[in-house]
């Protein structure tokens, strides 16, 4: 399941990170059109970013952000060619990761 | 008189025992470690009990060392694109909050040390609100905040 695009660019020693999950971000306020029934609540709990064993950046989501999230944070201490890993659980205990090398 | 003493006890271990298991699942104590997704601050229905919950304090400075990047007016609340930045030395938590959200605390980052004060997302937001960045650097808590307008909710309505 490929849910995440990923790219690392990195420029005078800074490396952006931006990345995109495939999420719908359920917050579980929201009925079916068709059913009327409450759909459930189903969102992303939390990220992690890990640059060499480090984390770069831990996020902790509720419902409220968006569907198929958008994420962009900077950090130093990474080179070129650097792997950088970003990983993602959601309420109902599914996750993802995704590997990808700084440019 | 043996049985009044015991219906007392009795009453005395029920009440400890209610609390007992409130402070257990996490619902009293505040939380203390990081990376655990903290299920009393994302569910608070207020922002200084989502704050109390998060950080343990809800006291917060207005800093100009943040600035907020949102649109002015945001014609689909389910998308609103939200950048924070900050220049707050020592910056170890951003948060962003939209305080007129069912539950304002939207998105919590924990920064690593080499991680620049910068983070960009989107939100959704059920009307218009003020979006509140909050910093966390050392033990205090800065804030900046910016009114978004939103035309149609994002959140069911």
């Amino acid at each position: 399941m490929a849910s995440i695009k990923m790219r690392a660019n990195i420029a005078d020693g800074v490396t952006t990170i931006k990345a995109l999950i495939s999420h719908p971000m359920d917050t579980g306020l929201v009925k079916d059109k068709k059913t009327g029934e409450v759909i459930p609540a189903h969102y992303i709990q939390e990220v992690v970013c890990k640059h060499k064993g480090n984390t770069v950046l831990t996020a902790n989501w509720g419902p409220a952000v968006s569907k198929n999230p958008y994420l962009s944070f900077k950090f130093s201490g990474a080179a070129a060619g650097d792997t950088v890993s970003l990983s993602w659980v959601d309420n109902k205990g599914e996750k993802d990761s995704s590997d990808v090398t700084i440019k | 008189m043996t049985s009044m003493k015991r219906r007392i006890f009795l009453k005395g271990t029920l009440a400890t025992g209610a609390v007992g298991m409130a402070v257990s699942t996490g619902l009293l104590t505040p939380r203390t470690s990081f990376a655990a997704w903290s299920k009393a601050a994302f569910e608070a229905k207020d922002v200084s009990s989502a704050l109390s919950s998060l950080y343990g304090a809800s006291d917060m400075t207005s800093s100009d060392k943040i600035s907020i990047k949102a649109p002015d007016i945001a014609e689909n609340g389910a998308v609103v694109p939200v950048s924070v930045t900050t220049s707050i030395d020592g910056a170890s938590s951003i948060s962003i909050i939209a305080d007129q959200n069912a539950t304002p605390l939207t998105a919590e980052f924990i920064l690593g040390p080499g991680t620049e004060g910068y983070v960009s997302t989107r939100i959704k937001m059920g009307k218009t609100a003020n979006v509140i960045a909050v910093v966390k650097a050392g033990d205090k808590l800065y804030s900046s905040k910016k009114e978004v307008k939103v035309t149609i909710g994002g959140c069911g309505g």
